[in-house]
């Protein structure tokens, strides 16, 4: 299969602090690959240093078969990279329509397609359509978060914890979303719930003190509990 | 009542060149997250080049278009040459943009001469007519009719096209508008140009105003255009009108009523402001 996005040996200093300290890992087209790891461990700064929003030190970082780890956020995002932040970067005092005319590249027909897919696919969009995104619930937010990244047709989409502070029937209609998407979006997927992770994943990294220390597919990572306890605190 | 209205038409006039200028600082402040001190040094370019023109040329139009070009032009090599260095660092922000506020008021005597130049309206804006029993004094009225202009046509850009949406997205979260794909440092420059336009276009509007024009006009109307942008909430548009009309009111009936506590009122309209609302009247709370 495809390696859509491939990082090697990258390492990430924010301000004095050496966050990433050697990830590698390797993302197969069509596949969600999910980053686990304990809080702090490097997770969201791996995302983020993919985006070129905290840019590497060291190691290449290559995107169908090209490098970008010295592109700026701008032109990491236009080659086809979607990006769903951890607190969501809802712009509060645009409404959800607005919100997604700014993420639009363009309005073409297949552009249009895909807003029309999005809003059945979240219907709360549609109904708050009008409403400034800052007075959404937590899940809406969430899910026009996703809407975002995915109205343009990205190649690959980051997304940063997306069940975090949502109820659990929220996290559940998040999840099934995910799954659609999968279909046609390779998706790398940071998680911390791990029912979550392993309904959706495909393949598992676990990052551990900024470097990756496991791979495998999900299967794996669901049989083996000693690896779940020693890195992820979970039996 | 006469004087009243007098008073009010003089605020609101007094207001909109103010509004020219905050709105241009509120949305660099609020976008670039630059501080720029040297917006008014091109306030004061505006004033001159579009004073010059207009007496070169004896178009009044032409004075203001010029002025209004010389903004954009000086906005750019502004932004380019000295703001892009000093992204981030507001302490470098505000020794370079002050150094440059004193550059640009020192050219200005190299060019135009030390001495304070005479500025006045076109024939057709001159005197004033009679309604209700009331005196208004055309120029006034032009410069309230040319700020609401303004306002409304930014506000449109704003509020219904993508670069407008782009602006605003990126006065609330920057980052997230380049993950978007938008290079927003070309947004940043746009924006600096078009504040900086509108500096010019309040500077030329005041010199028949005022009736005179001087190189150290750009400071004293920017610390005012700063209270405004304290006062309406920093990246606030609207904010910066509505802001701007109140200190321009403000100063218009203390100047007639209570002279020396003309600028004191200013401040503690801030002061007030900052007590019940520290973002702002219409800032956003991060």
């Amino acid at each position: 299969m495809t390696i859509q996005l491939k990082l090697n040996e990258v390492e990430t200093y924010i301000g004095q602090f050496h966050i990433l300290q050697g990830i590698s890992l390797e993302v197969r087209k069509g596949e969600v690959t999910v980053l686990l790891g304990r809080n702090g461990a490097g997770k969201t700064t791996t995302l983020r240093t993919i985006m070129g929003l905290n840019p590497s030190t060291k190691g290449t970082i290559t995107f169908n078969n090209e490098e970008i780890q010295s592109l700026p956020t701008y032109s990491v995002a236009q080659k086809g990279i979607g990006y769903v932040p951890e607190d969501q970067g809802i712009f509060s005092e645009l409404t959800v329509e607005e919100n997604l005319k700014v993420a639009m590249k363009n309005e073409s027909d297949s552009t249009k397609e895909r807003l029309n897919y999005i809003l059945n696919l979240f219907p709360d969009l549609k109904k708050f359509w009008k409403k400034p995104g800052g007075l959404l619930s937590g899940g809406q937010k969430q899910m026009l978060s996703i809407a975002r990244a995915y109205v343009n047709d990205n190649e690959l989409l980051l997304i940063d914890e997306p069940s975090k502070g949502l109820a659990p029937i929220v996290v559940e209609k998040v999840m099934e979303s995910i799954i659609e998407m999968k279909d046609t979006t390779t998706i790398v997927l940071v998680e911390q719930n791990f029912m979550m992770a392993s309904t959706i994943g495909d393949h598992f990294y676990i990052i551990d003190d900024g470097q990756t220390v496991q791979n495998g597919p999900m299967e794996v990572l669901k049989e083996d509990d000693e690896m779940r306890r020693k890195y992820l605190g979970i039996a | 009542m006469d004087v009243f209205f007098n008073l009010t038409l003089n605020g609101l006039a007094t207001g909109m060149l103010i509004f020219l200028l905050a709105a241009g600082l509120t949305l660099i402040f609020g976008l670039m997250d630059v501080l720029n001190f040297a917006h008014g040094g091109l306030f004061a370019w505006g004033a001159y080049s579009g004073t010059w023109l207009y007496a070169t040329t004896g178009s009044f139009i032409i004075g203001i278009l010029g002025a209004v070009v010389t903004g954009l032009i000086l906005g750019l090599i502004t932004e380019r040459v000295i703001i892009k260095p000093v992204y981030g660092n507001h302490v470098q922000q505000i020794l370079i943009t002050l150094g440059l506020m004193l550059v640009l008021s020192e050219l200005l005597k190299v060019v135009w001469g030390p001495n304070q130049l005479s500025a006045t309206a076109p024939d057709f804006l001159k005197g004033s007519f009679e309604v209700g029993g009331v005196i208004i004094i055309k120029y006034r009225l032009f410069i309230i009719a040319v700020g609401l202009l303004v306002f409304f046509a930014v506000q449109y850009v704003l509020k219904n096209t993508k670069i407008g949406l782009v602006v605003r997205a990126g006065v609330m979260n920057k980052e997230m508008v380049q993950a978007l794909g938008i290079n927003i440092k070309k947004v940043f420059m746009l924006v600096f140009m078009v504040g900086s336009g509108m500096a010019a276009l309040s500077g030329v509007l005041l010199g028949p105003y005022s009736g005179v024009i001087h190189a150290e006009m750009g400071m004293e109307f920017a610390i005012l255009a700063f209270i405004v942008v304290v006062i309406g909430g920093m990246g606030s548009f609207p904010g910066s009108i509505l802001a701007a009309i109140l200190v321009g009111l403000s100063g218009s009936f203390m100047a007639y009523y209570v002279p020396d506590l003309a600028l004191a009122a200013n401040m503690l309209l801030m002061a007030i402001v900052l007590i019940f609302r520290p973002q702002g009247l219409f800032g956003w709370k991060g």
